[in-house]
């Protein structure tokens, strides 16, 4: 807004100076770090000119939670504290976020589902709250391990979903998240997505931003709704029963408000496109064979497509980067040329296949797999060897003594 | 490329969000008539010759500017009063420009009084009892605007325009984006310089009944 003073040039307490956000992202100079998916959390955080933290332990995301009090004990944000449960970790970012506050959390599996209520409550208040999530398996019987099962319930809260590949993914999009979410006509959190241990615990170069460069802070008085009023919804909202009467106003109110609330979805597509280089990279899309996948499943796919080529078998590529907003038209463009479409995931549900079936003519080119679940790795060759025989090709056996 | 077009209602029993039918808001230095990105001069224009076309021609301004928050506030409160009163110069008799302020977003209990102000959540009862058939929000926080907007063009036949601080509204038939004191006057140069030259649809207006 015209009359609130830019804080461009200007510094912070800490010496760091508030930057351009494109500039600091794209002009400034990086330097490459040897760091765990954890520890650039930390480090973008460090950059991100954040107000609150609210920090619960869970697996595999308390690491980054931890490290996070650190910058807080370093004086790089402006409040941390560790809530009494992850529902009252989300409940304490959104009094947080009325309140005008840039406020950023971390959880992980069960934990999101705990909070799971808070969620659309946050996207419905407008509340730009930035939350890491560390994805691992979620059911009894309890499993600490990498699954992306929980994704599934996020996408439709109203919040943007983006799901990084990789720490350097992880570092960029932490700190260009907060510019997609904090667009006055977006203004809606950001579920930014990884898969638990493959990224958060193993150890990558990363090119980071310049420590004294951070974020411009959060200007609340862009906000599309007022800072905090109890007088007005969507906390009069919570508080009294005008919404929830049975009576076609208060129905035609909550439908526009929620239809407002996907309008503001649609609106971020533009801002994610520019801040995150589109919805989707595609590699080799020309092939009758392309795999599409989200997080580290693109690595694996990446990996096997190199095994496919060493045998003479081409293969495209597409990495989903964002999943609201959901890339339908760039999916659309980059697999009409596929005779086969294969979606490796971490999870059983196999939710990425069923979105792209809904979204591409043709579904039956769709293949959902190969599924890996509950912590199990998935080595190139067994989407390599999935590949294979969908082309009826010759495909070793790759789990037992094979035949 | 949408088919879809932002046009004065009844639309539908729930109409959808114009930004979810493939509509994008305007650049800084556009403006969009109908769903149609145009440069924002053209807008001027035809904003003003709504204005000048209805006969309720209405501004709702918002809590953004009817308080005095900060001195930018107040000066676009003066500019808002200064458009209503070219407004109230240039009309024809018969016309009855009208300015109804939202002054918050409270639900209003037992009911509103519409011929004193418009709530966010039922604006169409406002439109209704008024009969007015062309109106500008400004000073609006986005989403009560859009919220407005939306169940105005789903129930009434009110030509909507949003004079929007930030980014612009898809869910009003013409808006423009970056408000500003300059542009708000602007609007009312417009105004002045199509006075006279724009025939006031009195005898058509569309009545309470389908309005």
């Amino acid at each position: 807004m015209a009359e609130i003073k830019s804080h461009i040039g200007t510094q912070n307490k800490k010496g760091q100076t508030y930057t351009d956000a494109w500039k600091m992202m794209h002009e400034a100079p990086r330097s490459p770090s040897f760091y765990t998916g954890s520890e650039v959390i930390k480090e973008a955080l460090r950059r991100a000119s954040c107000d609150v933290m609210i920090a619960y332990p869970i697996t595999p995301q308390s690491e980054a939670a931890a490290l996070i009090g650190e910058l807080f004990a370093e004086g790089y944000i402006g409040d941390y504290f560790r809530g009494e449960s992850e529902f009252a970790v989300m409940s304490q970012c959104a009094g947080a976020a009325f309140g005008g506050a840039r406020v950023f959390t971390t959880t992980a599996g069960p934990g999101t589902m705990r909070a799971m209520e808070n969620f659309p409550m946050w996207a419905g208040a407008r509340l730009p709250i930035q939350m890491i999530v560390t994805c691992r398996g979620i059911n009894s019987p309890l499993s600490i391990q990498p699954d992306t099962i929980e994704i599934s319930y996020l996408l439709n809260t109203g919040m943007l979903v983006w799901h990084a590949e990789t720490a350097q993914d992880f570092f960029d999009w932490i700190l260009k998240g907060f510019m997609v979410s904090e667009e006055p006509e977006v203004h809606l959190p950001l579920a930014l997505c990884c898969d638990g241990f493959f990224v958060t615990h193993t150890k990558d170069v990363v090119n980071l931003t310049p420590a004294d460069m951070c974020l411009p802070p959060y200007d609340p008085y862009r906000s599309p709704v007022p800072c905090m009023d109890m007088e007005c919804p969507p906390v009069r909202m919570m508080r009294d029963p005008f919404i929830m009467k049975s009576n076609y106003i208060s129905y035609a109110t909550h439908a526009s408000w929620q239809q407002e609330i996907w309008a503001a979805v649609e609106r971020s597509r533009k801002h994610t496109i520019k801040w995150i280089n589109g919805l989707i990279d595609t590699e080799n899309t020309d092939a009758e064979v392309v795999i599409v996948a989200s997080g580290t499943a693109v690595s694996q796919g990446r990996e096997a497509i190199r095994l496919l080529e060493d045998e003479g078998v081409r293969c495209g590529l597409v990495k989903v980067k964002s999943l609201r907003p959901w890339p339908g038209e760039e999916i659309r463009e980059a697999t009409k040329n596929a005779k086969h479409i294969f979606v490796p995931e971490f999870n059983v549900t196999g939710w990425l296949a069923k979105e792209i079936k809904a979204t591409i003519p043709n579904s039956e080119r769709v293949h959902a797999g190969p599924h890996v679940c509950g912590g199990m790795t998935m080595p190139p060759e067994i989407i390599a060897s999935e590949i294979k025989t969908a082309l009826g090709l010759r495909s070793e056996s790759l789990a037992g003594r094979g035949s | 490329m949408t088919q879809y077009r932002v046009l004065p209602g009844p639309e539908h029993f729930l109409p959808p969000a114009a930004a979810s039918m493939g509509i994008y808001l305007p650049n800084p230095g556009e403006a969009h008539i109908n769903g149609v990105i145009v440069p924002e001069e053209k807008a001027y224009e035809e904003a003003a010759r709504q204005f000048l076309m209805a006969q309720v021609p209405t501004i709702f301004p918002g809590p953004l500017v009817l308080w005095a928050w900060n001195e930018k506030a107040a000066k676009k409160a003066a500019a808002v009063r200064k458009l209503y009163e070219i407004l109230k110069e240039c009309v024809q008799p018969g016309q009855k420009p009208m300015l109804i302020p939202m002054p918050d977003y409270r639900p209003k209990y037992p009911k509103i009084n519409p011929e004193v102000e418009i709530n966010p959540n039922h604006p169409n009862l406002t439109i209704w009892h008024n009969k007015i058939d062309c109106c500008m929000f400004i000073g609006v926080h986005c989403h009560q605007a859009n919220l407005s907007l939306k169940i105005i063009r789903g129930g009434t036949s009110c030509y909507t325009v949003a004079m929007c601080a930030q980014a612009g509204h898809e869910d009003a038939m013409l808006s423009f984006r970056d408000a500003s004191v300059e542009k708000i006057l602007k609007l009312g140069e417009w105004i002045r310089k199509l006075k006279g030259t724009v025939k006031p649809r009195l005898t058509t207006a569309k009545t309470s009944a389908s309005n």
